[in-house]
């Protein structure tokens, strides 16, 4: 049975790491089948908040809840399948393009691995380059398709495109906007507030580990 | 020869750490203080060594003795490889288990197949042969180990988000360090003979011991240490590894190195 209620859900959430408050207080829900997009300075918290919808990170105090599941109690790895993340700078592992999908999906087929390339913008040729002599945008949209190939319920990006340049920045938002159309809710983390303009359907902003909603 | 030496052979070896520090002045290598100290630490400790097994290589002395001796080893060894790689929470559990398991095998293998009689004279030198070159790889694993997780602190937490579990995240990299670790002691087992004569055999040669029966005695001991080297590399790669892991498959933040020193 669908869920009606939020994506994630927030209450009360506290997180202190190596004695620094990284969040406080924070109460908030995140609409599904939407791009969400959160804004903040560096330092901010805004990557914390992002990684405790994966359970890369836990917090130390209130609940996070997935569809409306405590994620204390789920099984972490099954989460992380559901709720794929792309990073920062593009983490492209040794071997080639198609073995990097493999490390997500161990029985994808060369034809199901091409479809991925394709989805987000590669030809399929780039299945048998080595992972790390793509170009920074080619490798981020790599490890797009190579999160997608675990098949998410919902995309998490954490200033994925803070390192590329602005066609491939355009390219990327253009595929969250299509992610979403699908029925893919994308939580979109940026330094750049102009990125709420061109992509959310919703903005929140994280300010010294406290969140206010925008939009 | 019968490999004495005396106090005169052993002040004329100094000349060569005179040399040493020389070329450390005439470079400005800054390696004078360091070269002085190392050589008092070494001169001390092999001296306390000799008189401590004195000792235990009595006639009369007990082997427990000897066996103590070992203990000591391990517990050394354990408390070293921890301070060379402080970062890394728990390791010193790690090591003793690691450094235990090398010499109960070994020492085992050795013992157990009478390739050499289980006497004071044989058991606390072939334990520190062991052990010692284990030690050296174990350091290299463990430094590693922390080179690898924080260099590749991304790729390992993108492995994570895929859902793989910490073992698997893990697997490449424990992998290089599995390689580096193992690297320094299969090149020197290619080498032996040609590029250099070994410690054990060298010694035997020295205190007049045929040459074919000192290479059989230094042939099975390559072996051993060896055998060694991958035992313990291996239980200090993986052991490690799952130390910097929690238990719900999260990285957990390496050690400052002043925390754990």
């Amino acid at each position: 049975m669908a869920h009606a209620g939020p994506l994630f859900t927030f209450e009360e959430v506290g997180l202190v790491t190596d004695g620094r408050t990284r969040l406080v207080d924070v109460d908030l829900s995140i609409a599904d089948r939407a791009v969400t997009v959160v804004v903040g300075a560096s330092g901010s918290g805004k990557s914390t908040l992002l990684r405790l919808l994966n359970r890369l990170e836990v917090p130390t105090s209130g609940t996070v809840s997935f569809r409306g599941q405590d994620l204390a109690g789920v099984d972490v790895r099954a989460h992380r399948r559901r709720v794929g993340m792309l990073f920062q700078r593009p983490t492209p592992f040794a071997g080639t393009v198609h073995q990097n999908l493999l490390v997500a999906r161990d029985d994808l087929s060369a034809t199901e691995a091409g479809a991925l390339l394709d989805r987000v913008g590669l030809d399929h040729h780039f299945l048998d380059r080595p992972a790390d002599r793509l170009s920074g945008g080619e490798a981020q949209r790599m490890c797009l398709a190579r999160t997608l190939a675990t098949e998410p319920e919902v995309l998490l990006a954490d200033e994925a495109t803070s390192s590329l340049d602005p066609d491939a920045t355009r390219r990327l938002e253009a595929l969250a906007i299509a992610l979403r159309d699908v029925g893919i809710p994308v939580v979109w983390v940026t330094q750049e507030p102009e990125q709420i303009d061109r992509i959310a359907d919703h903005a929140v902003r994280v300010t010294a580990g406290r969140v206010e909603v925008l939009s | 020869m019968n490999g004495d030496v005396n106090g005169f052979g052993l002040l004329a070896s100094l000349i060569l750490i005179g040399i040493a520090v020389g070329i450390s002045r005439w470079q400005r290598l800054g390696l004078e203080r360091s070269i002085l100290v190392a050589v008092a630490r070494a001169t001390g400790q092999l001296l306390l060594v000799g008189l401590g097994l004195g000792l235990v290589l009595a006639d009369d002395a007990p082997l427990l003795w000897s066996w103590l001796w070992v203990v000591g080893i391990i517990v050394f060894a354990a408390v070293t490889i921890q301070r060379r790689a402080p970062a890394i929470p728990g390791l010193l559990r790690v090591c003793l288990v690691a450094e235990t398991v090398t010499a109960v095998v070994s020492l085992g293998v050795i013992f157990g197949l009478s390739i050499f009689p289980l006497e004071a004279r044989t058991l606390v030198p072939v334990a520190g042969m062991i052990l010692g070159n284990a030690l050296s790889a174990a350091v290299l694993a463990a430094r590693r180990l922390v080179e690898e997780f924080t260099d590749k602190r991304d790729e390992l937490e993108a492995r994570l988000a895929l859902g793989s579990t910490s073992t698997d995240a893990a697997r490449p990299y424990v992998r290089v360090v599995l390689r580096t670790a193992m690297t320094p002691q299969v090149e020197s087992t290619k080498a032996v003979g040609l590029v250099f004569l070994p410690g054990a055999m060298t010694g035997l040669v020295l205190a007049g011991v045929d040459p074919l029966d000192a290479v059989l005695v230094q042939l099975a001991l390559m072996l051993l240490i060896l055998g060694g080297v991958a035992t313990v590399s291996t239980i200090i790669a993986l052991g490690a590894s799952r130390r910097l892991f929690t238990p719900d498959e999260r990285l957990v933040p390496l050690l400052r190195e002043a925390e754990g020193a």
